[in-house]
């Protein structure tokens, strides 16, 4: 199977917004596809009696009561913001 | 060639929950920006997301009022893309195992009975409000993270009068459901809108297009028609439907294309590593089922059946939540239901109309009108003293026994007094009294007209009309 071992690095890179040299896609290409090699080998077991799971723990239904509790200090959470206006987080302007 | 349009609907409703959907922060609309936040709806790095128990159990009463069937065992998924309204570039969803499947809402449609099919709801989360300034745009993340339903409907309408009474019986419901509030100014319910058009006959839909995130029912009707005539004008040139997702601009009553986020939506669903499954019992489904509350369609049949109003009076009052709980109060405090529902819909609804506010919102009680109800029907004031009153009540507020006395409101049913007026009517009326004593009944309405001057309106008048007829029998 091509598909499994193979991901688009430049087309991952373009919905991550990361921008990558000509030099790191092939790096990057390279190392990406021996990991979906690796991965690849679990292809190998016979899971046709498995149910398929997301987790690892059998455990369902871990809710919380509809309590509201503190939230974080104003000043705290915009001082860890790369810029502020108005009490606002200010980031680069963005289409909607 | 004719056309036919295809309509399909994804409802955002925002859920009645005191807080967000995976941590403990206050849900609550008009605070002070970023002050209602924390590490998880901030999407700081090693949070961790905690379901809401309140919103899963609103998510599956909303199923159950709209006869969807509830999945015993739901999972959550990200849904990858990167926009500063979700701060941790994925948004907590469902996928393939939301909690409710199927399900439909039976509506009237110009007097026509429709069935529409939904397909699913899934409970997801809210993004942050962005604002748009010159030299950037400013986010306040007070509401990213709240509990967000997705209602998505099938394909299944043919016209924005079809859209139209659709949303306007899913907001219905949700309020009466106490679902959700369906404030549309603070955006608790949003619409993206899928159209498509085909030659009438053809099995095939047509390309569609997504008409994004808009909260007016009139918006949506006029993006539906506008749409619909644009693609039919597409195809009638020999062109081709693109499928995109387009703005509606209100000013121009135009859609337009956007631009897209993502290349084709590639949002690398993923299942969501860090909340478990939810399983839903069937002795839970039968506890909430149990907890129900009435919705407009049941309350319409009660009125009827129960308290005996017209069908009418029924739909009109039942047609905005609020209204009908004011109704429904007055009701267990008089047994004139028809009075009660007469001044709703009469002088209650035009004071809510010229002062532009809800009954609740106004000095009004519930039990104030089932008493000016009674003291209509007990004869203790007339009919417009009685809108007088309500006027007064509605504005001012008070006690309707104490108004009633201290302005003079109320009917002179004092025989000495009618009998005094009545005289003085005879003797200044002799064409009148001669035409009634020649066979003409109806030239006692004159002498009553007197009377009624007399008393300033405030004589009562089938006790005017018996004690004129008295006099002139005698």
């Amino acid at each position: 199977m091509a598909d499994s071992t193979h991901m688009d690095v430049s087309y991952i890179a373009h919905l991550a917004r990361i921008h990558l040299t000509d030099g790191e896609t092939k790096l990057f290409q390279g190392q990406l596809d021996q990991v979906l090699t690796y991965v690849e080998q679990l292809g190998e077991l016979d899971v046709s009696n498995v149910e398929p799971t997301a987790h690892a723990m059998a455990l369902v239904n871990v809710l919380r009561d509809d309590t509201p509790r503190a939230s974080l200090d104003h000043d705290a959470v915009i001082a860890n913001a790369p810029a502020a206006r108005d009490g606002q987080i200010l980031v680069p302007k963005i289409l909607e | 060639m004719k056309y036919e349009a295809c309509i399909g609907l994804e409802t955002h409703v925002m859920q009645k929950t005191r807080t967000k959907m995976f941590c403990g922060c206050k849900h609550e609309y008009g605070a002070a920006p970023n002050t209602n936040v924390c590490p998880v709806c901030l999407g700081y790095p090693g949070a961790l997301p905690v379901f809401n128990a309140k919103a899963i159990e609103l998510c599956c009463k909303a199923g159950l009022l709209l006869g969807c069937k509830i999945n015993p065992h739901s999972k959550w998924d990200r849904k990858n893309y990167f926009y500063p309204d979700m701060s941790k570039n994925y948004q907590i969803t469902q996928a393939d195992q939301p909690l409710c499947l199927g399900g439909q809402i039976v509506t009237e449609v110009n007097g026509e009975l429709k069935t529409f099919t939904l397909e699913r709801i899934h409970q997801e989360e809210n993004a942050a409000k962005n604002t748009h300034a010159a030299s950037g745009s400013l986010i306040d993340y007070n509401r990213a993270g709240t509990a967000l339903m997705e209602i998505v409907s099938t394909p299944c309408m043919h016209s924005a009068d079809d859209a139209f009474a659709y949303i306007q019986a899913l907001k219905l419901i949700m309020e009466y459901g106490g679902i959700s509030d369906c404030d549309l100014e603070k955006g608790h319910m949003r619409s993206d809108v899928n159209v498509s058009v085909r030659p009438v006959g053809q099995e095939k839909l047509g390309a569609k297009v997504e008409i994004k995130n808009m909260n007016s029912p009139s918006f949506i009707v006029e993006a539906i028609k506008y749409e619909i005539e644009r693609q039919i004008e597409v195809i009638e040139n020999g062109g081709k439907v693109v499928q995109e997702t387009r703005g509606y601009d209100s000013d121009r009553g135009e859609t337009f294309s956007q631009r897209t986020k993502e290349d084709a939506h590639d949002y690398r669903y993923f299942p969501e590593p860090d909340l478990l499954p939810v399983e839903i019992s069937a002795a839970q489904i039968a506890q909430w089922k149990s907890e129900l509350p009435e919705l407009p369609v049941q309350r319409r049949e009660r009125y009827v059946k129960e308290l005996g109003l017209p069908d009418y009076d029924a739909k009109v009052l039942t047609a905005e939540k609020s209204t009908s709980d004011f109704f429904d109060a007055a009701c267990k405090k008089t047994k004139q239901y028809k009075l009660v529902s007469n001044y709703m819909m009469g002088k209650v609804a035009s004071l809510v109309t010229e002062k532009s506010i809800r009954v609740v919102e106004s000095k009004l009680t519930p039990d104030a009108l089932a008493q000016v109800a009674d003291l209509v029907s007990g004869g203790t004031i007339g009919s417009s003293a009685a809108n007088e009153l309500i006027e007064i009540l509605f504005t001012a507020g008070g006690d309707p026994k104490a108004v009633v006395e201290a302005k003079g409101m109320a009917q002179v049913n004092d025989d000495s007094a009618l009998e005094k007026w009545a005289e003085e009517a005879i003797a200044g009326n002799t064409k009148a009294v001669a035409d009634y004593k020649a066979g003409n009944p109806a030239s006692i309405n004159s002498l009553m007209g007197y009377v009624m001057k007399q008393s300033k309106g405030k004589a009562n008048p089938p006790a005017v009309i018996a004690m004129l007829k008295k006099k002139l029998d005698a």
